[in-house]
């Protein structure tokens, strides 16, 4: 299991684990979203090749209606 | 007589930009925004609601990016680097889309701009290409700070956001307008049309707003109001207003020909 944090709550995920199958696990896949991992972006391109591991940062975004 | 709003090296036949928050549901947004013409519209980014329905209706749904120019914005951020961030997590959600509204506020009651965090990170994401336009206070000094840092347009405040108390010092915006090369945008502070107007008339090459649409008792037939104040406070600048004439009033009706003279 991979202890991480996402958008400030902390979440436990079955090793090993990508992005892509995070999105997937929150049934984020085909959603307009953006990833950030420890303060970096993480391309749409490279969710699926990107490893998550232990204590990792993340940040999940959509647009919202604002001003 | 073409006249359009150069943002950048994008062109708008619409000189008014409209918040997409503060509605009542996403019907009432689009028929709001389609009702002002709008075709930039702001955005915010915000984390995803962890276990909420992935299958409700999204902002992206009610307003198609391919029919407006989505700006987001870094509402709610207090420092250059969460501005920054949200920023570059926008330019990531809408694929690689690089015109954004930055904002850095300073202080929770009054949402006055922090305007040294907010020169900070203009002349970061200057730097990392995108194209700023920023929120800022009616200072001319740091207005024209934003526009030699490289932001494409400089968007003064009215007066408070969401306050609607309309345009508080005419002569601030009047000394930006005069100083600045790039668009000058009024971004917050209008309530109704006539302050929309005011701020047109003054050659502003532009007005942004939410809540005095989306919070007047009818926001659709506001958002239509606000689309003619816009149109009309453009025409009266463009058209050039007649002197004011303190203490010399001049009649407008011949002054021979009178009955009985």
């Amino acid at each position: 299991m991979l202890a991480l944090k996402i958008n400030g709550e902390t979440r436990q995920v079955s090793a090993p684990c990508s992005v892509l199958s995070l999105l997937e696990d929150m049934s984020l896949v085909g959603k307009r979203v953006a990833v950030e991992r420890n303060g970096e972006i993480v391309p749409k391109g490279l969710h699926a090749t990107t490893q998550l591991a232990e204590g990792d940062v993340l940040e999940i975004v959509v647009a919202v209606g604002g001003g | 007589m073409t006249d359009v709003l150069k943002i950048g090296d994008r062109e708008f036949s619409s000189r008014l930009l409209v918040g997409t928050g503060k509605y009542k549901d996403f019907t009432e947004t689009r028929e709001a925004i389609v009702a002002s013409g709008a075709q930039i519209v702001t955005v915010a980014v915000r984390r995803v609601n962890i276990g909420q329905n992935a299958n409700e209706p999204s902002l992206l749904d009610a307003l198609p990016m391919k029919e407006f120019t989505y700006l987001p914005n870094t509402a709610g951020c207090y420092s250059a680097d969460d501005a920054v961030r949200t920023l570059r997590l926008a330019r990531e959600l809408l694929d690689g889309h690089d015109l954004v509204k930055l904002e850095v506020l300073g202080d929770q009651t009054s949402l006055f701009p922090n305007m040294p965090e907010t020169l900070k990170a203009a002349a970061t994401l200057v730097k990392d290409g995108f194209k700023v336009m920023v929120y800022c206070s009616d200072d001319p000094i740091q207005a024209k700070m934003l526009e030699d840092i490289g932001c494409v347009a400089v968007m003064p405040l009215a007066s408070l956001i969401g306050s609607g108390m309309g345009i508080l010092n005419p002569w601030n915006l009047q000394l930006i307008i005069d100083q600045l090369k790039v668009p000058v945008i009024v971004d917050a502070g209008v309530g109704t049309a006539s302050d929309a107007a005011i701020a047109m008339e003054l050659g502003c090459d532009g007005v942004l707003m939410n809540t005095a649409i989306a919070k007047a008792q009818n926001p659709v037939l506001m958002a239509g109001a606000m689309k003619k104040a816009v149109e009309a406070g453009r025409e009266a600048y463009l058209a050039g207003r007649m002197p004011k004439k303190f203490y010399s009033a001049s009649p407008s009706s011949p002054t021979t020909g009178l009955i009985g003279s």
